[in-house]
């Protein structure tokens, strides 16, 4: 908008273009993970506990290169390691960077009931406001990619940011700074996408990797981290990675019909009380006939029940 | 002459006899629940909808709101298991119930002389006090879930799923549920929220609502009217 008031299209007098006139401006960003020349380094997990300020987590053995099962509240960047085993026998490890996919349907969003808790920005990027989290913990069951975790203490839900801190000053993210072989990618969307096709082309034509391609799920409208995987039909082997993953539809059907529908029989039975009353009024006590009525002096107190029980 | 006019007036005076209707105890519980339960209708509507988060704002905002609803929850649960056990005896379904039920239109119409006799608590009253027994059931196990999201592994996700959809769904009957009792209670039908506050009501309103109940009383007058124990 504000670009709208500086960019010229036409100007008087002027020999040639416009200078700028039909320049179009991408705002979508992304990061492209190549899980096929990932090494399992992990520097990029050092280089987003650095810049997000916190310190490295005790990891647990679990007889493979795995340090941690998943992801965690101050720990938003994890490698998964997968032992693969082909169907020719020999042995593959996989290794994927694990973190928040920034979707454009985001199923965080959807379920978060808290105003402000949760944003997304034009660039795709969505970010927790944690001052205005209330730690319900709905975000974790509308997220098909388990990446929201909550911190008991706080009682506020934490994720990766996309680096939003550094992307709106013109930097890339901390962890794509730090990745040595070059696995990770930061740019525009669509110049992701062109890059990640191509590599998965080469990896498809030169390197025998007959079933390789792109994850950038439409289920959740796209994500703003895409994968290059050597085995794009089996996504499940790369730490879980859903192959097809929606905003669960109990979610769906909880912030959708159901809403519209429960408010609906509110409302609907406040109005239809209120019309009752005006049509048929208030119940009110009859006077109980004579003969229904106990006989105070005719009979002792405990044995009214006689006189009373005659009608 | 004389006889006649000390029968009339004794008649009105009973009419205005009081009789007792809810025990101390049964009405302190009931506000424990009401209070509880109009705390969680709060909160929870403020989490239901954007358009109502501002009711978190009037009990202590958002996050209060989320870590105090639960224990409110328990709360209410624990007052409407004292009225099971205090009041599942007055609560059987009958047929003198089934009776009641097919001249609901009578009842609908403010036309109660049309309606066969009922006990201490009419049909309607059942289904409200059953709907609400069975539905805190099933918002206490999903509100357990939902409380302690965080501690379910990822496999058992769907567990959140129904979770969510159950607690959702759940709360609304038992909000259906709760405006038809404080309407009718509150504001239909006289006498019966002042018999909340204080337990008595007339032995007129006792007459015209809840006949059976009436004789029973009058027959057997006991400080606590219905509470058969042995």
């Amino acid at each position: 908008m504000s670009q709208a008031a500086t960019e010229l299209i036409r100007i008087s007098g002027h020999a040639g273009v416009v200078p700028g006139a039909g320049l179009n401006r991408e705002f979508q960003v992304c990061k492209l993970v190549d899980t096929t020349t990932c090494i399992g380094c992990k520097a990029c997990e050092v280089a987003c506990l650095e810049w997000n300020g916190y310190t490295f987590t005790e990891t647990t053995f679990d007889n493979t290169y795995q340090t941690m099962p998943e992801t965690a509240w101050n720990y938003w960047n994890l490698i998964k390691f997968n032992e693969h085993e082909r169907a020719d026998g020999t042995m593959m490890l996989l290794m994927r960077k694990d973190q928040c996919m920034h979707c454009a349907d985001p199923g965080c969003l959807a379920a978060c009931p808290a105003d402000g808790a949760i944003v997304q920005y034009a660039n795709g990027i969505v970010d927790f406001q944690e001052a205005n989290c209330i730690g319900c913990g709905y975000c974790m069951t509308g997220c098909p990619f388990n990446i929201p975790k909550f911190d008991p203490p706080s009682r506020k839900v934490f994720k990766c940011t996309l680096c939003n801190d550094r992307v709106s000053v013109g930097l890339e993210p901390a962890c794509i700074k730090a990745c040595p072989t070059g696995c990770l990618h930061f740019g525009t969307k669509s110049e992701m996408k062109e890059l990640a096709e191509t590599r998965a082309a080469q990896l498809r034509e030169v390197s025998g990797f007959a079933d390789a391609g792109v994850y950038d799920p439409p289920g959740v409208g796209g994500t703003h981290v895409i994968y290059v995987l050597h085995d794009a039909k089996n996504p499940e082997l790369y730490g879980g990675l859903p192959k097809d993953p929606q905003i669960p539809w109990s979610v769906r059907l909880w912030k959708g019909p159901l809403k519209w529908l429960g408010n609906a029989a509110m409302v609907g039975g406040i109005v239809g009380m209120a019309l009752h009353y005006m049509r048929f009024g208030p119940k009110k006590e009859e006077p109980i006939p004579p003969d229904a009525l106990p006989q105070p002096d005719a009979v002792p107190k405990d044995d009214r029940h006689d006189d009373g029980r005659r009608l | 002459m004389t006889t006649d006019t000390v029968s009339r007036s004794s008649a009105a005076d009973q009419n205005a006899e009081t009789i007792v209707r809810y025990t101390l105890g049964e009405r302190v519980n009931h506000w424990i629940g009401a209070l509880s339960y109009t705390y969680l209708l709060v909160t929870g509507l403020a989490f239901w909808s954007p358009y109502l988060y501002w009711l978190a704002a009037v009990v202590g905002g958002g996050p209060t709101a989320r870590f105090w609803h639960p224990w409110f929850g328990l709360i209410f649960t624990a007052s409407l298991f004292w009225t099971f056990k205090e009041w599942h005896v007055d609560m059987k379904i009958d047929d003198a119930d089934r009776a009641w039920a097919k001249a609901m239109p009578d009842y609908i119409k403010n036309e109660d002389e049309k309606l066969p006799p009922v006990g201490r608590f009419n049909f309607g009253q059942k289904l409200f006090f059953w709907g609400i027994f069975f539905g805190v059931f099933l918002l206490l196990l999903s509100g357990v879930v939902l409380w302690y999201t965080e501690t379910l592994a990822w496999s058992l996700r769907f567990v959140r799923y129904a979770a969510v959809l159950v607690h959702a769904s759940v709360a609304l009957i038992t909000i259906g549920l709760f405006l038809i009792h404080v309407y009718m209670s509150a504001i239909l039908e006289e006498g019966s929220f002042g018999s909340m506050i204080h337990g008595y009501v007339t032995r007129a309103w006792a007459w015209t609502f809840h006949r059976t109940w009436y004789y029973e009383v009058t027959g057997k007058p006991r400080p606590r009217p219905s509470l058969s124990k042995p």
